[in-house]
């Protein structure tokens, strides 16, 4: 299967934009009208030829959004969304696409390059047929609403590994939908999940059988391509008892000068020994210099530790988005379970990111680390807030957070909001918290040395960032690192 | 060869440098001496280009290039090396790292081929073995939890890494043992050719004892004072600056 030209000539027109402003794309889309009710649901559940049971299951998670507001907690501001102006389903049109990585403009594949993603998958998401032939990563590419290619399923299959669209799983597999969708994060969980419960169109679905350790790395790539639409993609992964699975999620958007809404699921179920790590590198459009433009990316996500020794590790390198309301979380139930948070969250310009986690210990004896860095430049503000909760019955849980914000300049906020909750005695957690400044002294040093002044600064943020970015897979931290450094470009001086 | 004319330099309008003349020709190596606050490590940060100096007269060039009107990583690429007196601290930035990463930058500016991971690695056990330093520096962060010794010679291998045309000492004896004292001196001293010079700032003369300077000046008050060869040091070490001063007078 292979991707559209469309992508290939929006990904095309994002090149030669160079992230300037006003850059314009047209493609042939299947796009439903603008607007939130009833019909529109039945429209997208008729789209993905969905069974009635999803259709329902869309239509009450509407009615149960219907009677939520939307929070308010969060240290962010943005004007007020008109869910109504917004188009709920969007669709490129399929055609045939480039025969061979040559035939792809290499400004393009250059693009891809600084936007952080690996060459073959480069290939598969350029739409070069026949492309991931020598890749170890499996990939599958949402634009707007639609998954356009899943690659490697089956060397996938031979494992017993399920991985395939959300939409296809429903039709495929619907025991296994049935039983796990919704059961981590609950229709009427929050509003932005609730709202992803009734229109979301697309995303992954992965299920690793019994004992079996995926063969690769799994990875979705996301791209929001059509004007004024929203995108809810859905993301359920299962790994049963004993299974190993390493999911990798990559996103970025073309430059636009509204907003656009990305409000997302993603729910993990590790049953009892069975690991999870699922990393994530964000990079949608963060708006422009004076915070024209960018995407709302409201964001839940949360994995439940169903089983004794069961572990959880999110990992999260986000530079993106306008607004960033995201807080990865880890339900620790089984005794002994794991869960994991490793984050850095990258702002600058006019860009919010109010981003953390939270570790539920349940389970006896469960123990959670979370290490987040926030970097802040330019007028932007950057929130960790996390919660540590511990309850009863979690004897000699164990939590450690650590928490370190960097500042570049003297406009940009950086906050720490840590809740610690511990209803039992036995239990012990601990914070820390830093904040420092890149100096002088610092950018001095190494300019002397030879380096640029934003040669130096990435290299002083990859320092600062080590003890998140070891915990990515190999090809994609050197990726993040790159990422990062194109994010904080003209932040100093 | 350094050549330094009537150079004036102040920091936030207050004049630290008050007319500095000197000429440090190549394959020589010049000790600068003076009292706290004589304006030494002014005169290393103007001559490498730090922000917050600002230079208000004469010119200061290093083979005819002027120094002045570069960037600091330009100076460092045509051959500029600081030997900070408080090296500072990159927290989660490996040493290798740091060292290739400025190495290439520099050969980048020079329009010199790069080098790869293991053709560094190769030149750095080489330069780690002459200095009877351990491979284990390579490994460490930038600085990080180093002692002030230590701090000093990663200073030096960093110089022996990146082979400077002109080295400016500042102060880096200040703090060190007689053992970590030799191994700064063999590291310059290792360095000495017909192509290579160093201006050695220092406050005592134990450190020229090791690195025997071709011409000796005495810096006071923003000025260059008083110039000889080796034994001026000698003679600073004996009377103290207040007599040399009173002399110079």
């Amino acid at each position: 299967m292979s991707a559209s030209t469309e992508t290939v000539e929006t990904v095309n027109a994002l090149a030669e934009s160079g992230y300037k402003w006003g850059f314009e794309t047209h493609i042939d889309m299947d796009l439903a009208p603008k607007g939130l009710n009833e019909d529109i649901i039945r429209l997208i559940s008729a789209r993905k030829e969905e069974p009635e049971w999803m259709l329902e299951w869309r239509l009450k998670a509407f009615a149960l959004w219907q009677t939520m507001t939307e929070p308010t907690w969060a240290k962010v501001g943005y004007p007020r969304i008109d869910y109504q102006d917004i188009h709920y389903y969007a669709a490129p049109k399929k055609k045939a696409g480039p025969k061979s990585l040559e035939e792809v403009d290499p400004e393009l594949l250059a693009t891809y390059e600084k936007l952080g993603i690996p060459l073959k998958e480069r290939a598969i998401l350029a739409g070069v047929e026949g492309a991931d032939q020598p890749s170890q990563i499996a990939v599958d590419a949402v634009f707007d609403s639609v998954s356009v290619a899943t690659t490697f399923k089956e060397t996938l299959h031979k494992a017993g590994v399920i991985f395939c669209p959300i939409s296809e799983a429903i039709r495929d597999y619907p025991d296994l939908v049935k039983q796990y969708l919704g059961s981590v994060v609950p229709q009427g969980d929050n509003y932005f999940a609730a709202l992803n419960c009734a229109v979301f169109t697309d995303g992954s679905f992965v299920y690793i059988p019994k004992g079996v350790r995926c063969p690769m790395e799994l990875s979705t790539y996301f791209r929001i391509n059509a004007r004024n639409t929203g995108q809810f993609e859905r993301t359920l992964i299962i790994a049963e008892a004993g299974a190993y699975v390493s999911y990798l999620e990559g996103c970025t958007a073309p430059q636009r000068d509204e907003n656009q809404l990305h409000a997302a699921v993603v729910e993990l179920v590790a049953m009892e020994d069975a690991q999870i790590k699922y990393s994530t590198v964000q990079n949608w459009y963060p708006g422009d210099e004076n915070g024209k433009g960018g995407i709302y990316n409201f964001v839940t996500k949360r994995g439940a530790c169903r089983g004794a020794r069961s572990k959880i590790s999110w990992t999260q390198v986000e530079t993106g988005s306008a607004i960033t309301w995201k807080y990865p979380s880890c339900v620790l139930e089984g005794d002994d379970s794991v869960g994991e948070f490793y984050s850095v969250a990258v702002t600058n310009n006019r860009q919010q990111a109010d981003t953390g986690t939270k570790m539920i210990h349940v389970g006896a004896r469960t123990k959670s680390t979370i290490v987040s860095k926030g970097i802040s430049a330019g007028h932007s503000n950057n929130t960790y807030r996390g919660l540590v909760r511990i309850t009863p019955r979690a004897k000699g849980a164990r939590n450690f957070t650590q928490c370190d914000s960097l500042l570049i300049g003297d406009q940009c906020g950086a906050h720490t909001v840590p809740y610690i909750e511990s209803r039992n005695p036995s239990a012990r957690v601990e914070h820390e918290a830093t904040t420092s400044k890149i100096d002088e002294d610092q950018l001095f040093y190494c300019r002397q040395r030879g380096l640029s002044e934003e040669d130096a600064v990435g290299l002083i943020v990859n320092g600062f960032c080590k003890d998140v970015l070891k915990e990515l897979p190999m090809e994609f931290a050197v990726e993040a690192q790159k990422l990062l450094a194109v994010s904080l470009e003209g932040s100093v001086g | 060869m350094l050549k330094i004319e009537n150079l004036h330099a102040e920091i936030d309008g207050k004049p630290i440098l008050k007319g500095i003349s000197l000429a440090v020709p190549s394959g020589e190596v010049h000790a600068i001496m003076g009292p706290n606050g004589s304006g030494k490590s002014t005169l290393s940060y103007v001559l490498s280009g730090r922000d917050g100096y600002t230079v208000t007269a004469g010119t200061a060039t290093f083979n005819g290039i002027d120094l002045l009107a570069m960037e600091p990583e330009e100076r460092a690429a045509a051959g500029l090396f600081l030997a900070f007196q408080y090296p500072v601290e990159l927290p989660g930035v490996g040493n290798a790292n740091f060292l290739r990463t400025a190495l290439n930058a520099q050969r980048r500016l020079r329009g010199e081929s790069e080098l790869d991971a293991v053709q560094f690695l190769k030149l750095a056990r080489a330069e780690l073995k002459k200095l009877s330093m351990s491979d284990e520096m390579l490994k460490r962060n930038v600085n990080v939890g180093f002692s002030g010794g230590e701090k000093k010679r990663n200073e030096v291998l960093q110089m022996a890494i990146l082979r400077p045309k002109l080295a400016l000492l500042d102060e880096t004896d200040s703090g060190l043992d007689i053992d970590a004292l030799k191994i700064v001196a063999d590291g310059v001293n290792a360095l000495r050719g017909p192509d290579f010079s160093a201006l050695v700032i220092t406050h005592y003369q134990r450190l020229l004892d090791h690195i025997v300077p071709d011409k000796v000046h005495v810096l006071a008050g923003g000025r260059i004072v008083r110039s000889g060869g080796p034994e001026l040091a000698l003679k600073l070490e004996a009377e103290g600056y207040a007599g040399v001063l009173e002399q110079a007078a």
